[in-house]
């Protein structure tokens, strides 16, 4: 899932909805300020998605939810996903004076590997239909600044109440911090738990840590 | 927030709340599932549903596995349902690859998951009224109709309830003339059994009082919080995902989708009786026009399969509710991301909006109205 070229040809919405890039434009004029991005989706099924600031996110849900032609009453799916930290590598070449055989000083072009790190983001994702237009799905996708410390979103769940139990689960198992969500708890861990399973980085302990006395 | 949360404070004549945890093995619970009631008197003032109790992390566990080896797990969801889990997951499987079904397949997903609903609804409906205190006999004559469809799926696919028959493409073996046969000969006898089912107890004064305007939900608040299935439909919304996004054949069969007008407990139970009977009209048209053909996309590669780089949401419309898997494929051969929309865990979203205010006896037929599977809402 790449940013799409610009001179692409418009990329379809669900059955029955305009192509992305209307309803991106739609968004952009309806609500002022708002940033957002189509994603594009590579793989047959051709459901491209739409990325929010998540500063605005609430307000373009809104906006969706009440828009008189999309209507997109019904929230249908809500889930995290994890995106880990990644690393390209790049060859450079740089001078650098280097000390030469006879113990005079010597400029040559040395070929050096260069590194960047990306931070990885945790990402919730929202299916939306219309149940009073029967179409779908548009795709909203909100991404957090880093996997670490900046976890926090706004909780669409107070646009649509279907995402109640599905982000306090995005919660339970990814970690994202859903801020304005009205009961933010633990929903398929036990409260004690500390780590987020579903994180690609998660070792599980062992069986008898998770149990202390069972295996004693 | 759309539901009202009483704090305790604010409830007149406090000192007489009672905290009461209904469940994880009470029988009423249908599983391992929990209820924190507060009750004032008789009167539900707060309630919040606790689960987790059966979780196993499926979606981690499908992560780690090719996406052939996934199949077998999503028995494990709704184990009451294999057949419509496998046809969701491989549903999204074949959006996210571009596969496509050969139409005897097809047809035979669409015989399977018909029979599914009707056992699915049968058994519901003799829990339901197992709640309501009518002890046993709805129940096992729903069960004695539910054996008749296992012992079909045995003969198909070798297992009664974990059935891991379909496969991204078509399904794993191809049925025998004498098993349509057999599911030719049990069609037709479904409607009296819905028939002699319905006239057990549907007009009775009891259930009436117990339903009719029970555990209410308002057609705007069961849309905005996700609500799907039969419990939608019960609500006045038009809403069958075998309609709207026709997938598979559905597009060829004459059904209709039953409404309900009020949303209470009493609608629920009739939604699942209609559409019993819809399942039977489906049934008829499938075993009538079922062709001869491959049953799988020979092409297709079930093992080793590796979708390009994207993802797909596939959803069908499961006797619970709409059933909904989501992928990430970032090329190799397991998903990156794999996720299940489970309608039990959604529907569940507004129990404690059904309860308030109303009798700690009547939660128990609210929940039942629900229609939860416990392996689908843990996971």
């Amino acid at each position: 899932m790449t940013a799409l070229p610009a001179q692409q040809a418009p990329l379809a919405g669900g059955p029955g909805l305009p192509p992305v890039e209307d309803i991106k434009a739609k968004i952009e004029a309806g609500v002022p300020g708002a940033v957002v991005a189509v994603i594009h989706n590579a793989s047959p099924s051709a459901q491209h998605s739409l990325l929010l600031d998540a500063e605005h996110a609430r307000d373009v849900a809104l906006f969706l939810r009440d828009h008189p032609d999309l209507r997109l009453d019904y929230c249908s799916l809500m889930t995290g996903v994890d995106w880990l930290d990644t690393e390209t590598t790049e060859k450079v070449k740089v001078k650098k004076v280097v000390d030469g055989p006879d113990g005079s000083q010597q400029e040559t072009e040395v070929e050096e590997v260069r590194k960047t790190k990306h931070p990885g983001y945790l990402e919730a994702v929202y299916h939306l239909f219309s149940m009073e237009k029967k179409h779908g799905p548009v795709i909203l996708r909100l991404r957090t600044a880093n996997r670490t410390d900046q976890t926090h979103l706004p909780s669409l769940t107070p646009v649509w109440r279907s995402a109640e139990f599905q982000e306090r689960e995005a919660f339970d198992l990814y970690g994202i911090i859903f801020d304005g969500h009205p009961d933010l708890r633990r929903i398929l861990m036990w409260d004690g738990f500390v780590d987020h399973p579903m994180r690609k980085d998660y070792v599980p302990p062992a069986d008898d840590a998770l149990h202390p006395g069972v295996h004693a | 927030m759309t539901g009202p949360l009483l704090e305790l404070d604010s409830v007149a004549g406090a000192g007489e709340i009672m905290e009461v945890s209904m469940g994880p093995h009470h029988p009423s619970t249908h599983g391992v599932f929990r209820m924190d009631v507060r009750l004032e008197g008789e009167k539900v003032v707060r309630l919040k549903p606790v689960f987790g109790y059966l979780h196993r992390n499926h979606e981690k566990i499908a992560e780690h596995g090719a996406y052939l080896s996934a199949i077998p797990y999503t028995d494990r969801l709704d184990y009451l349902c294999s057949m419509t889990n496998n046809w969701g997951y491989c549903l999204a499987v074949e959006k996210l690859a571009g596969i496509a079904v050969p139409e005897r397949a097809e047809y035979i997903r669409v015989i399977v998951a018909e029979l599914t609903r009707f056992q699915n609804h049968a058994g519901l409906v003799g829990f339901l009224l197992q709640d309501m205190g009518a002890s046993g006999t709805p129940l096992m004559y729903a069960f004695r109709e539910r054996e008749k469809v296992l012992d079909l799926f045995e003969s198909l696919s070798g297992a009664r309830m974990m059935c891991n028959y379909m496969r991204f493409g078509g399904v794993r073996v191809d049925c025998t003339t004498a098993w349509l046969d057999e599911v030719r000969r049990l069609v037709p006898a479904l409607p009296r059994f819905v028939d002699e089912f319905e006239n057990l107890l549907r007009a009775n004064e009891i259930l009436m009082a117990r339903t009719q305007g029970t555990g209410k939900l308002p057609r705007d608040l069961a849309i905005n919080a996700g609500v799907t299935g039969p419990m939608l439909r019960a609500s006045g919304v038009n809403y069958d995902v075998r309609k709207v996004d026709k997938y598979g054949i559905y597009d060829r069969f004459d059904f209709r989708v039953p409404l309900g007008d009020h949303g209470d407990v009493y609608d629920r139970y009739m939604m699942r009786i209609l559409e019993m009977r819809e399942t039977v009209k489906i049934l008829e048209q499938a075993l009538r026009d079922i062709p001869g053909g491959p049953i799988i996309d020979p092409k297709v590669r079930l093992r080793g399969l590796r979708p390009k780089a994207g993802e797909a949401y596939g959803r069908i419309e499961s006797p619970k509710g709409e059933l909904g898997f989501y992928l990430i494929s970032d090329g190799s051969t397991n998903p990156y991301r794999y996720r299940v929309r489970p309608p039990s865990m959604i529907n569940l979203t507004i129990l404690e909006d059904m309860c308030l205010g109303e009798n700690i006896a009547d939660v128990v037929i609210t929940l039942g109205s629900v229609d939860i599977v416990l392996g689908e809402v843990d996971r």
